[in-house]
C-alpha cells in the first residue's frame, strides 16, 4: 500500500494554470481499511464498525470517518507538491455519508466502495507563491467533501 | 438536552502532551493511503529538508480530536455526541508536524450556532511543538440534531 517511491519535483509556480488538472485517483475503502483507521486516529466511534450501533442511530449501515475521507483525498496533492510539508491548509465539509457494507461472502477486507478523487487548480497567487488546489470527491457519482481545498506552498 | 449558547469562547486546560513516533506517523499515513515517501521513510524526509518523517496534512486530528474531547464531556455545553455529526474540519499548518515532536493542544469553543433544536458547535485547537512553535490550527465543527421529541414539536 505505502511503497517508497521517488518523490515528484515541486512544481514551477510560473508552469502551473488556473482550471489545470494535477491529478485524479480512486481510493477502494473496506471494513478492514475502517478499522485500521478508527486504531490509527484514536477514533473509535462505534458507527464506523458496528452495524446495529450505526443503524440504532438512524444510518442506513456503517460509514467511512469523514476524516478518513478528508485525508485519504489529499494525497495526490502532496504527491504533485512533491513534499508534504508544502501542504499549508486544507479544509473539506462533509456534505453524504460514505457507506462501506460488509462483504456477502469471502475476505472481510474486500472494499465495497471506492471514492474518486479529481484535483484542480484553483487560484494561483504568485506573489505569495501559493497555489490552491480544488478536490472533487466522489462515490457513485455523489459529492461526499464540499468545499474541499488545499492551499500549497510553492 | 439543549446546546448552551453563552458558553461560547470558553477555553480549556491544555490536553495531554501527545508525542509523535515514527511509527504513528507511519499507521497513520498508511490508513488514509498516502504514499508519499516522506512518510515512511527517514531518509526520503531528510532529503527534503525535514529534521524526520513528515506527518501527512491531517494528522493534527489525532491531537485535535483529543482536545475537542473536554467540549464535548463539558455537560455545561450540553453535546449528545450520539446525536453529533461532523460536518467541517479545517487544517492550517504553520510548521510541518515532525516525528519526534511532543504536541501540545489547547480548545477553545469558537461558536455555537443554535439551529432550531439542535446546534452547530465549532472548536478551535491550536497545536504547537515543545519548544512553542506553532504547528497547526485545527477548526473543527460538529452538527449536533435534535434529539427526534424536539424535532417533532
Amino acid at each position: 500500500m505505502s511503497t517508497p517511491q521517488t518523490p515528484a519535483q515541486t512544481p514551477d509556480i510560473a508552469a502551473v494554470e488556473k482550471g489545470q488538472e494535477i491529478g485524479r485517483r480512486t481510493v477502494a475503502l473496506s471494513r478492514t481499511d475502517l478499522i485500521r483507521y478508527a486504531a490509527a486516529s484514536g477514533d473509535h466511534n462505534p458507527i464506523h464498525w458496528n452495524e446495529r450501533f450505526a443503524r440504532e442511530v438512524g444510518l442506513d449501515g456503517v460509514i467511512a470517518h469523514g476524516m478518513l475521507t478528508m485525508g485519504a483525498a489529499v494525497d495526490l496533492v502532496t504527491e504533485w507538491v512533491g513534499d508534504p510539508g508544502r501542504v499549508v491548509d486544507y479544509q473539506a465539509r462533509f456534505t453524504k455519508p460514505v457507506p462501506v457494507p460488509d462483504v456477502a461472502s469471502g475476505a472481510p477486507d474486500a472494499p465495497t466502495a471506492e471514492l474518486r478523487i479529481v484535483g484542480t487548480v484553483g487560484t494561483v497567487d504568485a506573489e505569495a507563491a501559493t497555489v490552491r488546489v480544488d478536490l472533487a470527491v466522489t462515490l457513485d457519482e455523489a459529492k461526499v467533501l464540499a468545499k474541499s481545498q488545499v492551499i500549497v506552498q510553492l | 438536552m439543549s446546546i448552551n449558547p453563552a458558553l461560547e469562547g470558553r477555553e480549556y486546560p491544555p490536553a495531554e502532551p501527545f508525542q509523535v513516533s515514527r511509527e504513528a506517523v507511519r499507521e497513520f499515513a498508511t490508513a488514509v493511503q498516502a504514499s508519499h515517501p516522506a512518510h515512511h521513510d527517514v531518509d526520503a524526509a531528510r532529503a527534503l529538508g525535514r529534521g524526520d518523517l513528515v506527518a501527512p496534512p491531517t494528522f493534527a486530528v489525532i491531537v485535535a480530536q483529543r482536545a475537542e474531547a473536554a467540549v464535548v464531556a463539558d455537560d455545561e455545553v450540553g453535546i449528545d455526541f450520539s446525536r453529533v455529526v461532523h460536518a467541517d474540519e479545517r487544517f492550517t499548518h504553520h510548521s510541518p508536524i515532525l516525528a519526534g515532536d511532543t504536541l501540545h493542544a489547547t480548545v477553545r469553543l469558537e461558536r455555537i450556532r443554535v439551529m432550531g433544536a439542535g446546534a452547530m458547535v465549532t472548536t478551535v485547537v491550536e497545536v504547537a511543538a515543545e519548544d512553542g512553535t506553532a504547528r497547526s490550527t485545527v477548526t473543527s465543527s460538529l452538527l449536533v440534531r435534535a434529539d427526534d421529541a424536539e424535532e417533532d414539536a
